[in-house]
């Protein structure tokens, strides 16, 4: 288990610039290690801002303590704070600082009407990327630290997030009419020096580092590549990958050496783009990463730790229902709407690639659609008669949109009012809207036919969901120019015979309590899962393995909370030897001596 | 020869961006009219624009705008006011009344509603 010095974390934390970014699909580590290197340097005496700017943010839970907005202190670690900008509450925010001086000034139902028109994606976007860039753009909000360390959220986002300082200069110098969809921040030009020394700190090598974590997985790394592209296309050429969780089998248990194996495999297929930044490895742990004893750990000797067993280990493993049983519920329902939901990683595209094949295989009609950016979909789904793959994506519907737009409602203009609508139709708001009716679209198509979707990281859903309820009100006051889809959407989403929820996590303390937190805010949407679907359990898979075994060991709490607190229904996915891709990859989630 | 300078302000509901665009539908409607005041500021015209939701000091700060609001609530939107004087309330104008408005004429495109439109999706 020992790696060499010059690749552990303690290397990578050697000489680090002030601001760092650690980034990667959802799932991989990347609050583990940001924590990790912020306790790290903290412990050498210098002082450490730690930032999560993650909707499904849960630095609480590894710091073991209650953040706010503002710095707070993290007990145990001298020198280290760490902060929470929750967009949700940064819109709120945001909005009250616009509209409360009004009150009582004008009118309730005009002060209503603004608040109603400030509760928009839009508004989100600027209230998160405002707190972003203050501490980003602005020396004396971070004067005092010596290092700032983001943990921002999942690919998509984070890409977003870290594009929008340029994209937004260039908007700001290339507006002309002044309203757009800027328009809610008041002040843009005081707030123009911080968006422009904003994007001169992110492109500042001397400055800032962009720290990529991956897994030693095909789809993490292709993820991790894609991103490394984009911010080297914008500018952001500091980059380094940490690849976290390497495993090597001890024995000979062939599902240990076969995890070992497709990670070998893995690294070998991605050799290309690995040689292309400075690369450090962190081993697989045998426990889960809260708690700041075990991030002092992680940067601590490289050997295997110590693990005390918990003393829920002898609990037998809960009941439950095997894969195939839920498919046959699924498939007594006729038609409808399945979605795969959780957090990035936790093999959502996978679950809903095999419970669609198995659909189609049974002869069912079956329409397979995603809005992961990764879109792995295509590449999971087997060829099967009845079954149609496609994929929401946000480039594609965008310009579908805005040349609709341009070729109806620009259709009269003239050239002035064309460019003034082009204009507006550039914002980062249209995006949202495209890719918001293109998922209406996909759901309608569940009348006569399934339709599995796999949906984005949880972050980007609770948008997408909060969306859909800001756009079912603005539905219901101004009802001229939507398609139908969009005014059923909610409706259908929270019809229990028509849509079934299916949350997917893994059998960690993290994942497990995200996945409740999704749950709570499907709920208050009136939106109730249909079934739990616990992946890649190394409890379940028979393996032999001392760490595999520890890891499984460690499991058990999770299986109990999930099964008895939060599920109604439960399916426990083992981790499986053969990667689940195509169709016969797939069917191993239907191999009864695997399901029991 | 100079002219005293016209001035067209326009006070509006609140939304996101001129043109509407940002909500779940576009009204043609408003587009149209963010074009024809594209066009007045060619024809020399002060245009002011202010959204309830960008720039509500100026609604306040506007004693006819304040009157209207109290009256009539946000149906007295979009108000529009020519040298101080409300022109027009609850809907936006023609290209045609604003060059009548402003003695202009109305040049560009036809302004004329599109058929089964009454009033450009406002009434």
């Amino acid at each position: 288990m020992s790696l060499s010095e010059k690749h552990s974390l303690a290397a990578f934390l050697t000489a680090p610039t002030r601001f760092l970014f650690f980034t990667g699909k959802g799932g991989v580590g990347k609050t583990s290690l940001a924590c990790a290197s912020a306790v790290a340097l903290a412990d050498r005496q210098r002082r450490v801002l730690l930032v999560s700017t993650d909707p499904a943010s849960n630095l609480d839970e590894v710091l073991g303590v209650q953040l706010s907005p503002a710095p707070t202190a993290v007990p145990g670690v001298p020198g280290l704070f760490a902060l929470n900008v929750d967009p949700h509450a940064a819109a709120l925010a945001y909005r009250e600082k616009l509209v409360g001086p009004y009150r009582g000034q004008l009118p309730e139902s005009v002060i209503r009407s603004m608040e109603e028109q400030l509760s928009g994606a839009c508004t989100m976007e600027i209230a998160a990327f405002d707190e972003f860039s203050r501490l980003l753009g602005q020396p004396e909000a971070t004067a005092g630290f010596d290092h700032v360390i983001f943990d921002t959220a999942p690919t998509g986002h984070t890409l977003r997030l870290l594009t929008l300082p340029g994209a937004w200069t260039g908007f700001l110098q290339g507006s002309t009419s002044g309203a757009s969809c800027l328009g809610p921040l008041a002040g843009l030009e005081q707030q123009r020096t911080i968006y422009e020394n904003s994007v001169a700190m992110l492109a500042d090598a001397a400055r800032t580092t962009l720290v990529l974590v991956s897994r030693a997985q095909i789809s993490a790394l292709t993820e991790a590549e894609r991103t490394s592209v984009e911010l080297r296309q914008i500018g952001i050429r500091n980059q380094e990958l940490i690849l976290n969780g390497l495993f090597r089998a001890a024995g000979v248990d062939s599902l240990a050496l076969a995890l070992e194996r497709r990670g070998r495999l893995a690294l070998a297929v991605k050799g290309e783009f690995l040689a292309t930044l400075p690369v450090f490895k962190v081993p697989l742990r045998p426990n889960n990463l809260v708690g700041i004893p075990a991030l002092r750990a992680l940067v601590g000797p490289q050997t295997l730790p110590v693990v005390t067993p918990s003393p829920d280990v002898g609990l037998p493993l809960p009941a439950q229902k095997s894969f195939t049983a839920l498919v046959d519920e699924l498939m007594a329902a006729g038609y409808g709407v399945i979605m795969t939901m959780g957090k990035g990683g936790v093999g959502k595209t996978t679950i809903a690639a095999a419970i669609a094949t198995e659909l189609a295989r049974r002869g069912a009609k079956v329409h397979l659609s995603t809005t992961d950016p990764a879109a792995h979909v295509a590449a999971a789904a087997g060829q099967v008669a009845g079954l149609q793959v496609s994929r929401i994506d946000p480039v594609v519907e965008t310009r579908a949109y805005v040349e609709s737009v341009m070729a109806t409602a620009g259709k009269d203009l003239d050239a002035g009012g064309r460019a003034l609508l082009a204009e507006d139709l550039r914002s980062p708001c249209t995006e949202e809207i495209a890719v918001f009716r293109a998922f209406a679209r996909t759901v309608a198509q569940g009348e006569d036919a399934f339709v599995v979707l796999d949906t984005a990281p949880t972050g980007h859903t609770l948008l997408l969901l909060d969306a859909t309820e800001a756009y079912h009100r603005e539905v219901a006051r101004k009802a001229s120019n939507i398609p139908g889809e969009v005014l059923n959407l909610l409706p259908r989403l929270r019809d229990g015979r028509f849509t079934r929820v299916l949350i997917v996590t893994l059998p960690e303390a993290t994942p497990v309590h995200e996945a409740a937190m999704l749950q709570e805010d499907l709920r208050r949407a009136q939106i109730e899962p249909f079934a739990w679907i616990i992946n890649q359990s190394f409890c379940q898979s028979g393996s032999g393995d001392p760490l595999l075994q520890l890891r499984g060991q460690n499991e058990l709490p999770y299986l109990h909370e999930v099964v008895n607190k939060l599920s109604q229904r439960t399916v426990i996915v083992p981790w499986l030897a053969k990667d689940p891709v195509g169709s016969e990859g797939l069917r191993q989630f239907f191999n009864p001596a695997v399901a029991s | 020869m100079n002219l005293p300078a016209q001035i067209l302000q326009v006070f509006e509901s609140a939304m996101c961006c001129s043109t509407g665009v940002c909500g779940p539908g576009v009204d043609p409607a408003l587009v149209k009219f963010a074009g024809d005041l594209e066009w007045l500021k060619t024809q020399g015209i002060m245009v002011q624009r202010h959204g309830l939701s960008q720039n509500p000091g100026a609604f306040v700060a506007t004693e006819a705008v304040r009157i209207a609001l109290a009256e009539k609530g946000e149906g007295a939107l979009p108000l529009l006011l020519l040298n101080g004087r409300v022109v027009a309330s609850g809907r936006y104008p023609e290209r045609k009344e604003l060059a009548d408005w402003l003695k202009l004429q109305a040049g560009g495109i036809p302004t004329t509603g599109q058929s089964g439109r009454c009033c450009g999706g406002t009434c």
